[in-house]
């Protein structure tokens, strides 16, 4: 096409990201043995952070990858807890359960995205509101949760207390990490292409041959799956499951805080969001009303101001990518045409022009 | 053989049945127009023949290949694109980069940016602006050159002058004159029955998911169109059609 000479580079990786691959690996070794140093409660709180972090993760690959905003993902959150109890309960060991109770909510999920993937943008966001309050009112039925009452994951305590905060936290750590692992393989290959574009014109993705219900799908499902993986891990550390407490949209609630502060549709930006709720928490959690009143400030005064969220002003404003999972044109003494070679699936400019949420 | 046929096909949404029983075919390099009242099923017609819409009953063949089981995004790679009514482009995106979008399919033929460009020439000041700032008619343009970067063996062309003042309409019409004598094989559907009678070698006009009339446009008068468009022709002739 273009002259070769001044024909652009499409590039992926960047060096700040490889530096920031092995720091990646360096944290995350890190954060493995850092419990022989932490104080009980300091695991715990560290345990809580990862379960952040990867509520903020799957909430941001749905909704700012994939364009579908959803305000119900407690009910995948409170199904992770509910199939926890039910199989241990059933005799399986209560850690082993909190990874396959996971697995029977990404199965769940497959039949709910058959009609809910139908609806779309604001219909399907309260939709799956509507199927958290019925799911809620089902996992009420069952005997073994007693109503509101709630029941424990009681089989947990053949542990005792120490081994079981390692475990959780361990159990965390590499849930989160794998997790975010996936996401990014998914986001950065053909398929991740293929989910922003749906995002950005579903109709026109559709036009050009990308397979959309499928794809949404699989997002759909990955976000259950994780969120799912979250809830289990909540009912370890907290033991008591109470549907009402579970199946709270104030978990959908934190996630968007979380995305929409660190930045919507960025890979960093979840993780930064999930830090800084946590920090947030930590720091003034303890007062009360105002905490809540403060986190609905800042999350107002974020999107008035700073609507790409902390990570995606840091992006535009200094070009940095750290995770880079899109395509970034770079253009030799050309600004004005950014092109590409038209064998990349997706070659948008990478995230740095997104202003859907 | 017919490069496509569609034979008997029934399309509903949920208990609206959009498509009754509609049969026809089209040859390599014709154009065929379908025009209609609103309502009358001409889209959903063509979205079941880009797949989007599972037909309930009936089937689309492509050179001889039933499509039934075919999903509407393998179907572009096969050669049937659809350029959605609204144009439905990438606004973010450049036209050139909405233009290479469509080469993703990958199948192999000689359209090209700069081909496209050369058919839409009001284009070519906008190769590098974003679609999302372009007036209606540049966006149609846009859009049907995504299409034809596919290298569609059959073009589907959805409303091309909906929403679009009638001298804009006039320029994508200029501008599609050079692609109809291009021979690419095109269904479109149209409103205005003039545009759609001066385009086309035949022309289809539905009337309640039926077609009401059928025929060259060259022996079709606009009369018999617009008897057809209303539903007039049933009380004339009193033959109901297939």
């Amino acid at each position: 096409m273009s002259a070769a000479s001044t024909s652009p580079v499409i590039e992926r990786g960047t060096a700040t990201s490889r530096i920031a691959a092995v720091a990646v690996a360096v944290i995350i070794a890190l954060l493995a043995i850092a419990p022989q140093f932490l104080s009980a409660g300091a695991v715990d709180r560290m345990t809580a952070l990862f379960i952040y972090v990867i509520l903020a993760a799957m909430w941001n690959a749905l909704a700012g990858f994939g364009g579908l905003v959803s305000v119900g993902q407690q009910v995948f959150f409170g199904l992770g807890a509910y199939f926890a109890i039910r199989l241990a309960d059933a005799g399986l060991k209560p850690f082993a359960s909190l990874f396959v109770s996971a697995i029977v909510v990404g199965v769940v999920s497959v039949p709910l995205s058959l009609f809910m993937l139908r609806l779309r943008n604001g219909e399907f966001a309260i939709g799956m509101w509507v199927i958290a309050a019925l799911t809620h009112l089902l996992v009420n039925l069952d005997r073994l949760v007693q109503g509101e009452t709630g029941t424990s994951l009681i089989s947990l305590n053949v542990y005792d207390a120490g081994t079981r905060r390692m475990t959780i936290y361990w159990l965390a750590l590499a849930s989160m990490t794998a997790l975010l692992a996936m996401l990014f393989g998914l986001l950065r290959g053909s398929t991740g292409a293929a989910i922003r574009a749906i995002r950005d014109n579903e109709d026109a993705a559709a036009s050009v041959g990308v397979r959309v219900t499928g794809t949404k799908r699989l997002l759909f499902v990955l976000a259950a799956f994780g969120i799912g993986i979250a809830g289990a891990l909540w009912l370890a550390t907290s033991i008591t499951f109470q549907p009402k407490t579970y199946f709270n949209v104030q978990w959908t609630a934190y996630m968007i805080f979380m995305v929409l502060v660190g930045g919507i549709g960025t890979f960093e930006g979840a993780i930064l969001g999930a830090l800084v709720f946590f920090l947030i928490e930590t720091w003034f959690g303890g007062t009360g009303v105002w905490y809540l009143i403060g986190l609905g400030a800042t999350a107002v005064l974020f999107s008035l101001f700073l609507p790409r969220g902390l990570w995606g002003t840091v992006e535009e404003r200094f070009g940095l990518r750290l995770l880079p999972v899109g395509y970034r044109v770079r253009l030799p003494g050309n600004p004005t045409a950014p092109a590409d070679d038209g064998t990349a699936p997706s070659p948008r400019q990478s995230t740095q022009h997104q202003e859907k949420a | 053989m017919s490069l496509l046929s569609v034979e008997n096909l029934v399309v509903r949404h949920g208990l609206l049945q959009a498509v009754r029983g509609v049969s026809f075919t089209v040859e390599r390099g014709e154009r065929l127009a379908l025009v209609g009242a609103n309502g009358a099923g001409k889209t959903t017609l063509l979205r079941a023949i880009a797949g989007a819409h599972q037909p309930a009953a009936g089937r689309v063949l492509l050179d001889g290949a039933d499509l039934s089981d075919v999903p509407s995004h393998k179907r572009v790679g096969m050669g049937i694109a659809l350029v959605p009514e609204g144009r439905k482009l990438f606004v973010q995106m450049t036209v050139e980069e909405n233009l290479l979008l469509g080469k993703t399919a990958g199948r192999p033929g000689d359209w090209s940016v700069d081909r496209v460009l050369e058919m839409f020439p009001n284009l070519k000041p906008r190769r590098h602006a974003r679609t999302g700032h372009l007036s209606g008619g540049e966006q149609q343009a846009t859009a049907i050159g995504r299409a034809l970067m596919s290298n569609p063996d059959v073009l589907l062309l959805d409303e091309v002058s909906l929403g679009l003042s009638p001298l804009i309409v006039d320029r994508v019409y200029d501008a599609l004159q050079g692609l109809i004598s291009s021979g690419t094989t095109i269904i479109l559907v149209e409103q205005d029955l003039n545009r759609a009678l001066a385009v086309s070698d035949r022309v289809i006009c539905m009337l309640e998911g039926r077609v009401a009339l059928e025929g060259s446009t060259r022996d079709i008068s606009r009369e018999d169109v617009t008897k057809a468009y209303f539903g007039l022709h049933r009380k004339s002739t009193g033959s109901v059609p297939a």
